[in-house]
């Protein structure tokens, strides 16, 4: 990957910061929505929320969208299982810090 | 279950299996039909079935059965539900379970599935329903227990019914069907949720702009038939006198023959109204999500129009078309707010320019005299049956020609696959439609292809003696495919034309329907006029020549403007 690439993948990266209901399926409803709206997904971290005895998951994910983020909101909001969706910054997100895990 | 202090005696519990919970429950929701096909996984349903007031309908194909609930729910605007099994029972049924999602039809999937310990196993008819049904519903469920059914199948129809109407699927395993519970409270059947709130002074807003506006055409779609709008509909534009274009979905809003109707838009819409689309500065969307079939070329649809869009689900707003100007809501609510302002104005000089260009530029039903040409086989059916009738089609030229010529006057009066265009939904859809509306006539226009692909529902039909009546526009080929490898591949015709035909009224008369095969007749029109007119279903063959074409026609991928054929001779 050259760094033009890379860097203009950077500028495209958009967070988006999920409360979901913690159950079998919900994983499955928000990245089958991302890949049949061919919506770029290019990060995923998902554990359950503390405090809620495990009711509800927090879901992280990296997008390589910003125009068709609003409409990615959108849907995804409509999603039954899904509580919220907030646009969050890729600097203080869970990503900025895991990049080192992430290394050939 | 204690109310409050003065009811003494508890209610008794009631020791129930999931299967009898599921039955109860759907009774209690008020479910009089349900379409479906028995099999291993689904049997404890079928036994707590029994003594049930509710009708089973023994499809004979899933998908057939699917389709059967569909009907029911297009005519009716209710959830409707059906029954499959397992595995291939459970994939049968997924065509009709995306049909439903993509014209927004509340549809309620109940399926069995293996028991809980076997699941994972590749058992016996094991497929993953709640992975397949994913994608193709609004939610879905697996149960996890017998317990759970009281709050998902009461979701179930909550979520169907609620904002833009949808599908929903329950797979239920069958140890969960079995598995016996203790039931002390029953929980209220559930209805749609509020419809989304909205700003009026967005109304306000939008009301000033229209008035400022020349040229604005009113785009009308489903959302105004599920909404139950048309009378608002109609008020709001004749009051500010906009000229109206009607999608698929929207057809019988307007009354056929209304002065602002201009028929409908899209691939096969009228000359005279694609190109009043072209000059329109404003276009007003109501209850429309701007299929690629009715805009064409998007960047090249209404190219001097503003956009106001008025939808029940957010997630349409902007999708396809940026609109200046946008409300969220159930489109009669904003109707109804909008007409208790409105003063009615007159727009001759853009009226004009519609009959202008009506005049010049109509749509041509070219044979509509003769019976064996498409429009002729429709209007003798429509000159023979009045608006009480529902029409429903299959896929493919017919459903076209239907679109174009029938004249619509009632919403849901016309029941048609438009989003996933799924051959093989007219017989079983029609099926339903009779089986709620047992006083309406339900007449399905197919074609040969088409009905072949749901043809064993004609016994269903037969078992239940329904009024309903196929009129098959017989040409032995693939009709829209062989137009399109017509216009679009120079003409090299492959695997389009059916070298073994079929005699549809006898393979009817084999199923138990009574046959008539106009080829033969001496006097079609009576023929066809009794065969319509007469209790009971009938399948009615129509021959007409392989050659005929659905005209205009804009090029998949094409520009509105640019239309192939119909023009005046």
């Amino acid at each position: 990957m050259s760094a033009t690439m890379e860097k203009s993948e950077q500028i495209q990266q958009s967070v988006l910061r999920l409360t979901v209901n913690n159950h079998p399926g919900v994983m499955s409803a928000v990245c089958g929505l991302f890949s049949r709206r061919s919506y770029n997904l290019e990060g995923i971290m998902v554990r359950p929320i503390e405090g809620t005895d495990g009711a509800q998951s927090r879901v992280w994910l990296l997008l390589n969208e910003v125009d068709k983020l609003e409409q990615v909101m959108r849907h995804t909001e409509k999603l039954v299982d899904v509580l919220s969706v907030e646009r969050h910054a890729l600097e203080d997100s869970v990503f900025a810090s895991t990049n080192g895990f992430f290394t050939v | 279950m204690i109310e409050s202090a003065n009811n003494p005696a508890p209610e008794t519990a009631q020791r129930l299996s999931g299967s009898q919970l599921i039955i109860k429950l759907l009774e209690r929701q008020g479910v009089t039909h349900i379409a479906g096909v028995p099999g291993g996984a689904n049997l404890p349903m079928y036994d707590s079935l029994t003594g049930s007031t509710i009708q089973h309908v023994l499809a004979r194909h899933e998908q057939g059965a699917g389709f059967i609930a569909q009907g029911m729910a297009r005519v009716t605007g209710e959830a409707q539900v059906c029954f499959a099994s397992s595995g291939p029972g459970a994939s049968n049924l997924i065509t009709a379970v995306a049909d439903a999602r993509l014209d927004s039809v509340p549809l309620i999937a109940i399926t069995g599935q293996v028991p809980q310990h076997m699941i994972g196993t590749d058992a016996f008819q094991e497929i993953d329903t709640f992975g397949l049904m994913l994608p193709i519903t609004k939610h879905n469920w697996v149960v996890r227990s017998a317990e759970e059914l009281l709050t998902v199948v009461p979701e179930a129809f909550r979520i169907a019914l609620s904002g833009r109407p949808g599908p929903v699927s329950i797979d239920v395993p069958k140890d969960i069907q079995n598995e016996i519970i203790e039931v002390t409270e029953w929980p209220e059947p559930a209805v749609a949720i509020a419809t989304p709130e909205f700003d009026e002074q967005a109304v306000e807003e939008m009301l000033v702009k229209i008035r400022e506006s020349h040229k604005p055409l009113l785009m009308i779609g489903g959302g105004i038939v599920y909404s139950g709008a048309c009378e608002q509909l109609r008020e709001f534009a004749e009051k500010l006198d906009i000229p109206t274009v009607q999608t698929f979905m929207g057809l019988g809003i307007l009354p056929d023959d209304h002065r602002l109707s201009l028929g409908m838009l899209g691939m096969h819409g009228a000359r005279y109204t694609n190109y009043l689309l072209e000059e329109c500065d404003m276009l007003i969307g109501l209850g429309v999500r701007f299929d690629d079939r009715a805009t064409g070329k998007v960047e090249a649809f209404c190219p001097n129009a503003a956009i106001i869009h008025v939808d029940i689900d957010r997630s349409e707003i902007g999708k396809v078309k940026n609109p200046m100007l946008s409300i969220q809501a159930d489109v009669g609510e904003v109707l109804t707010i909008a007409n208790q302002q409105l003063e009615a104005m007159q727009r001759p000089l853009w009226q004009q320019r519609v009959d202008q260009l009506k005049a010049a530029h109509p749509l041509v039903l070219d044979g509509q005299d003769d019976l064996f040409r498409p429009y002729g086989a429709i209007k003798a059916v429509a000159d023979i049956l009045d608006d009480t009738a529902t029409i429903s089609t299959d896929v493919g030229q017919h459903q076209m020609w239907v679109a174009q010529a029938y004249p619509f006057n009632r919403p849901r009066q016309w029941i048609s696959s438009g989003g996933l265009g799924t051959m093989g939904f007219g017989l079983p859809a029609a099926i339903g439609a009779a089986l709620a509306q047992p006083e309406r006539k339900s007449v399905c226009f197919s074609g040969d292809g088409s009905f072949m692909m749901n043809i064993q529902e004609m016994a269903t039909a037969a078992e239940e003696n329904l009024d309903v009546k196929i009129v098959i526009l017989n040409n032995g080929h693939l009709g829209l495919v062989r137009q399109q490898q017509t216009l679009f591949y120079e003409k090299n015709l492959n695997a389009v034309k059916f070298q073994q035909t079929v005699d549809f009224a006898k393979a009817a008369e084999a199923m138990g329907v009574k046959g008539v095969n106009l080829a033969l007749s001496d006097d079609p029109m009576t023929d066809l006029k009794n065969a319509l007119l007469e209790h009971g279903p009938c399948v009615i063959n129509l021959p007409i020549s392989e050659t005929e074409m659905v005209y205009p026609m804009v090029a998949p991928g094409g520009a509105n403007a640019d239309m192939i054929g119909g023009e005046v001779e």
